[in-house]
């Protein structure tokens, strides 16, 4: 009889600045003060924004909205991490994430606004339309990262989905295929403890999401995900790893929401106001605040300006998306096929005659 | 010239894309080194490379999920699904993703991918095995439908699938595989997707199948002995479909009979019916018929005979339509 150990696991968590804005040097990710500041306006930019399409909604000026507040780190920390050219498989809370990549703000609204107009993503840079489906993009990002193998280039892949996701059949199947073919891609799953109500205990037994990759053969780290330097430091490894043939890896950004679902949602119903007061604590954008008030790279000029800078984008952006002439009703044919089929040709001329 | 049966066609088609094309991909669940349950990818692996004859892990919903983000990126992936019963685990990709690529992101972002899955009943196979499923298919916007009837339009069929720019599901019937074979040209050529093939012109009336049942179907004409004459539709393509030839088919004749080993309610027939309706209602000399399997599921081996439309089936449907 032989009993002994086959092999055994461990997994990481990374935290680079605390919440008081100690920074750990040794683990910090290369980056420049221009770099860091660039970081910084990004955060307050997204959160602006996320909190202007909140308020649009409100005023009945957008359709539904999903808001990421909280987890602003988690998008804008990676996102520097990747070139234009990478490939992004966003999800629907991922609006920062796609500003953060160049998409313009007036198209985000367009989409948030029932416009599909909105998804198209700029000729520069590769921001797959979001998915609006739990976690069905998952294979997506590894059937474009290994495209890349084949095409013998250079290109990775990232892609983005919340703990919830990681009870669906495709993040498995994905993570599954992506380790036996050595895929480069990046999984980051944005853990902010919530699917919907649903709390991440609900959502699965293990201890950790991160540990999930462990069974599919590749690395997974776990991250404080209100930390923009652990984010940028986990994902930069990833992404060089991934650019260097050496597989895939899964980055779980620890997190919270700290807004509800989505502007149908009242999580008041499922958290307690302590909880999210202790999260609060931990926001991403006061911790580097703290951070680079002590290197002297903010101060509150800088900080008002680069406020009131965010929302003069946003709010031109904003002017610029309502004045936008409405679609053309018969872009609703257009994009179905290369070529319009007999049948759809039929249907609108019975809709719009002619 | 080559004499080929349907899978062999199959394993034609996809040699002459694999090397007209680098980035032609072919990927499934023992496609490589087995060369396919049904042999239809038989040496292509050892032709063209495990990178580019990929056996992937016993996943479905992976097979087609990761063969969309291929396509999204430049390659042209054609999965096999290894029986057609086994796709409905990628359904939510066809619907939720394959077929609205091109519309959400307005042209930026395409999804040429070819799934081609054997379907199909009469060959006593297990539960499962032997389902046509190509309406629901056919209600996928964004998708396109394509099956065959023969090895001729398989070869030509499978190029122009793989050469469309977008999504196409196709359908290849497993009962006659290897039942008939015919002179295949080895060039390239195509058979267009959304064009139906009139097999035989007839005056008395307009008989409509496609995949197996076109073969019953002409079966079922040797049958009848010249008492009727009757015009011969294979449909070929499930959607977009050819509205045009049906219509022209049934003004001439008058009247019409439609053929499918699918389940009646909601069948394909249906939607035909329902255009004959709308552009030869005055034309009918007696209301169209659907000679199909029983609102039931596909029962196993000792009673699929009754359950599948047969020759006298189609020739019941014939009579009725003919004598009403």
């Amino acid at each position: 009889m032989v009993k002994r150990v086959l092999k055994e696991f461990k997994v990481e968590y990374l935290q680079v600045l605390d919440e008081n804005g100690n920074c750990d040097e040794s683990l910090m990710p290369k980056l420049s003060n221009e770099e860091i500041k660039k970081i910084y306006e990004m955060l307050v930019l997204v959160r602006v924004f996320d909190q202007k399409a909140f308020n649009m909604q409100r005023q009945g000026r957008l359709g539904t909205y999903i808001q990421f507040k909280g987890q602003e780190a988690c998008q804008v920390g990676s996102a520097i991490a990747l070139e234009d050219k990478d490939f992004v498989f966003p999800m629907y809370r991922n609006s920062g994430l796609l500003i953060a990549r160049k998409h313009p703000i007036v198209q985000v609204l367009q989409y948030w606004g029932g416009d599909e107009r909105g998804l198209r993503s700029p000729e520069n840079v590769n921001n797959f339309p979001i998915a609006i489906p739990v976690g069905t993009q998952v294979p997506h990002a590894v059937g474009a990262g290994w495209a890349t193998k084949l095409k013998g280039i250079k290109q990775v892949s990232a892609v983005y989905f919340g703990d919830g996701a990681t009870s669906k059949g495709d993040f498995h199947e994905a993570m599954n295929f992506a380790g036996v073919f050595n895929v480069p891609v990046v999984f980051i799953c944005e853990n902010n403890q919530f699917a919907i109500s649903v709390p991440r205990k609900k959502q699965t037994h293990s201890e950790t999401i991160a540990q999930k990759a462990i069974a599919y053969g590749f690395e997974g780290i776990q991250v404080d995900g209100m930390d923009v330097f652990a984010v940028c430091k986990a994902m930069k490894d990833a992404v060089e790893k991934a650019r260097n043939g050496k597989g895939p890896t899964l980055i779980e950004c620890f997190t919270y929401r700290m807004c509800d679902h989505s502007t149908s949602d009242d999580a008041s119903k499922y958290r307690t106001k302590e909880e999210l007061e202790e999260w609060a604590k931990k926001d991403p954008i006061e911790r580097l605040e703290k951070y680079m008030r002590k290197k002297n790279l903010l101060d509150d000029a800088y900080k008002e300006n680069i406020l009131s800078k965010s929302k003069d984008i946003v709010e031109k952006a904003v002017t610029e998306f309502e004045k936008m002439p409405a679609p053309d009703p018969k872009d609703i044919f257009r994009y179905v096929f290369a070529e319009m089929t007999q049948q759809q040709k039929e249907e609108m001329k019975e809709l719009f005659g002619n | 010239m080559v004499v080929a049966t349907i899978v062999q066609a199959v394993t034609m088609g996809l040699r002459q894309e694999l090397a007209r094309d680098n980035n032609v991909v072919v990927l499934g669940e023992d496609v490589g080194i087995n060369g396919g349950v049904f042999r239809a990818t038989d040496g292509l692996q050892k032709e063209f490379g495990p990178e580019r004859v990929i056996d992937t892990p016993l996943a479905e919903l992976g097979i087609v999920g990761v063969s969309i983000g291929m396509a999204v990126n430049g390659l042209k992936p054609v999965a096999e699904i290894q029986f057609s019963g086994f796709l409905y685990a990628a359904f939510d990709q066809l619907l939720s993703h394959a077929g609205r690529i091109r519309m959400r992101s307005r042209g930026r972002y395409t999804c040429p991918i070819v799934v081609r899955t054997p379907y199909g009943g009469g060959i006593k196979a297990l539960e499962l095995h032997c389902e046509s499923g190509e309406a629901l298919f056919s209600h996928i916007p964004g998708l396109k439908m394509v099956i065959p009837s023969n090895p001729y339009d398989t070869k030509g069929l499978l190029a122009a699938a793989i050469q469309d720019p977008d999504p196409v599901i196709f359908y290849e019937p497993m009962r006659i595989y290897r039942a008939i074979k015919q002179d295949i040209p080895e060039k390239e050529y195509f058979v267009p997707i959304g064009k139906a093939n009139v097999v035989q012109e007839g005056d008395d009336l307009t008989l409509i199948a496609w995949g197996a049942m076109v073969k019953t179907c002409q079966d079922a004409i040797e049958k009848l002995n010249n008492k009727y004459s009757i015009e011969l539709i294979d449909l070929r393509t499930i959607n977009p479909y050819d509205a045009e030839t049906i219509i022209n088919s049934v003004r001439k004749t008058g009247r019409c009979v439609i053929a499918h080993e699918a389940i009646r309610t909601s069948g394909f027939a249906a939607e035909l019916i329902a255009a004959i309706n709308e552009k030869a209602l005055l034309s009918l000399e007696a209301p169209v018929a659907r000679v199909t399997s029983p609102d039931v599921p596909f029962p196993m081996a000792k009673l699929e005979s009754y359950f599948l439309p047969d020759v006298n089936r189609i020739l019941k449907g014939i009579e009725k339509v003919m004598i009403f």
